[in-house]
């Protein structure tokens, strides 16, 4: 349940993010088997993502994906307000590709299932390469649906309906530059919360100064992201990329986000590095500590919702092998990604240290992130 | 305000997409001068499985989402 909202937004993004290279131009065939694992804050998340893509005649091209999240959680706020939990959620994903001309049209159909939460995504866009080629056009429409249960009360049933509307432009500007913009509005309607959270607040009768009630959000929100980033070849083989993103929503939430990465390859390796910088505002109705029961209209104590600066160091090694081919396989790459998150919170407090009440450290995360994949091309 | 932006920026995307059907417009970069643009190191999502799952790890702890997605390449060289 906690992962919910990322699950919707990042599996409608899966297939579009596998699609057509160039609109002209079907993708290539490939399998990619993914072992992923999180490791911090008390919580441990890993599974596989498997992805098979492959053509079927000149004009179409079918791709699916399987993926896992097996969760074991005594994160701070479980610690602090629940009880740790295992938690499975398991995703499948189909999507099909039709190449018209410089046209490339793609439809895909998502699912997600947790024990007390199910998502069903739709995605259509279209692709269309422009001025010779240097331009590809992307308009894309998804929906998703939500249904939202608690594990400790068969009668909770609520549910959640969400859209996405973007833009996306790729854009050749020299023969060694080229840059990505991408515009991307979501609206949500119905229970956007968790069920199980809840918001801490100052009790005077409770021994401990405070007391916990569930938390309540707005049943509408909606979101407007602007990305742009450039990739540049440098003269000696290799190449570098900066990205920065911009986010703002009807809860008050603004975000910056800003990244670079340099690539590097020898041999058959290619060595990459990153660093990722994400700095935002809190939503409206957050607080850490209200001063009293229902004090507020909405409330939350999400921190994902609170004042933040998150930074993200990757170092990524990629060895080629099978470069002549083997059998039906013309290549194949392993990789293996690590990444450092750590995340400063201004007003998300710490609990567990003990000290007077509203007047607690803000909470540090330090998590480990890795992945090793195997891709092939056939 | 920010309405207004995103509807300007459409309508200029539109409007070049409508210039296209008026004649051709020559490319500066012409598809013999692509070949760095087509080296693998130059991909903008070369490993789209991973780009997804890290997606999902930063949209599951930071309050923002979309504006990512990939809108593919442009090279025009395969």
């Amino acid at each position: 349940m906690k992962y919910r909202r990322a699950s919707i937004v990042a599996s409608i993004l899966l297939l579009a993010t596998a699609g057509p290279a160039i609109a002209g131009v079907l993708p290539d065939d490939r399998a990619d088997i993914l072992y992923h694992l999180y490791d911090g804050g008390g919580v441990t998340i890993d599974g596989p993502s498997i992805l098979v893509r492959k053509k079927v005649g000149k004009s179409v091209s079918f791709v699916a994906n399987y993926y896992v999240d097996m969760v074991s959680s005594a994160s701070i706020d479980v610690v602090t307000t629940a009880s740790p939990y295992t938690e499975k959620r398991e995703q499948k994903s189909i999507g099909m590709d039709y190449l018209r001309g410089n046209t490339t049209m793609s439809i895909s159909v998502t699912n997600s299932e947790e024990s007390d939460f199910t998502a069903d995504s739709y995605r259509f866009s279209v692709s269309q390469d422009l001025f010779g080629d240097l331009t590809t056009l992307t308009l894309a429409y998804s929906l998703g649906n939500d249904e939202v249960r608690r594990s400790d009360d068969d009668t909770f049933v609520r549910e959640a309906e969400r859209q996405f509307y973007s833009v996306g432009l790729t854009q050749i500007m020299t023969r060694n530059l080229i840059m990505g913009l991408n515009v991307e509005t979501i609206t949500d309607e119905g229970f956007l919360n968790n069920p199980y959270r809840t918001v801490r607040y100052v009790d005077s009768s409770n021994p401990i100064g405070y007391s916990y009630e569930a938390e309540l959000y707005p049943n509408t929100r909606t979101s407007t992201a602007v990305g742009i980033r450039a990739r540049y070849y440098l003269p000696y083989r290799a190449a570098i990329q900066g990205e920065y993103r911009f986010f703002t929503d009807t809860w008050g939430i603004l975000s910056h986000t800003g990244a670079i990465s340099y690539t590097h390859p020898w041999r058959a390796w290619t060595f990459t590095g990153k660093y990722r910088y994400y700095t935002q505002e809190q939503a409206d109705f957050y607080s850490d500590l209200f001063p009293g029961s229902e004090a507020t209209n909405f409330r939350a104590r999400d921190k994902e919702l609170s004042k933040f600066v998150s930074q993200n160091f990757r170092l990524q090694a990629s060895y080629a092998f099978l470069q002549d081919g083997w059998g039906f396989i013309d290549k194949g790459t392993v990789n293996l990604i690590y990444d450092q998150l750590l995340i400063d919170y201004d007003n998300f407090r710490d609990l567990t240290t003990g000290a007077l009440v509203g007047e607690e450290p803000g909470y540090k995360l330090d998590a480990g992130v890795y992945q090793l994949f195997f891709s092939f091309w056939f | 305000m920010k309405t207004t932006l995103i509807f300007r920026l459409l309508l200029t995307i539109l409007l070049l997409a409508g210039l296209s059907a008026c004649g051709p417009i020559e490319p500066w970069v012409k598809p013999y001068e692509r070949d760095h643009l087509a080296d693998p190191i130059m991909s903008l999502d070369p490993d789209p499985v991973s780009t997804a799952y890290m997606l999902h790890v930063f949209e599951a702890r930071e309050g923002s989402r979309g504006g990512e997605g990939s809108a593919g390449g442009g090279c025009g060289c395969n």
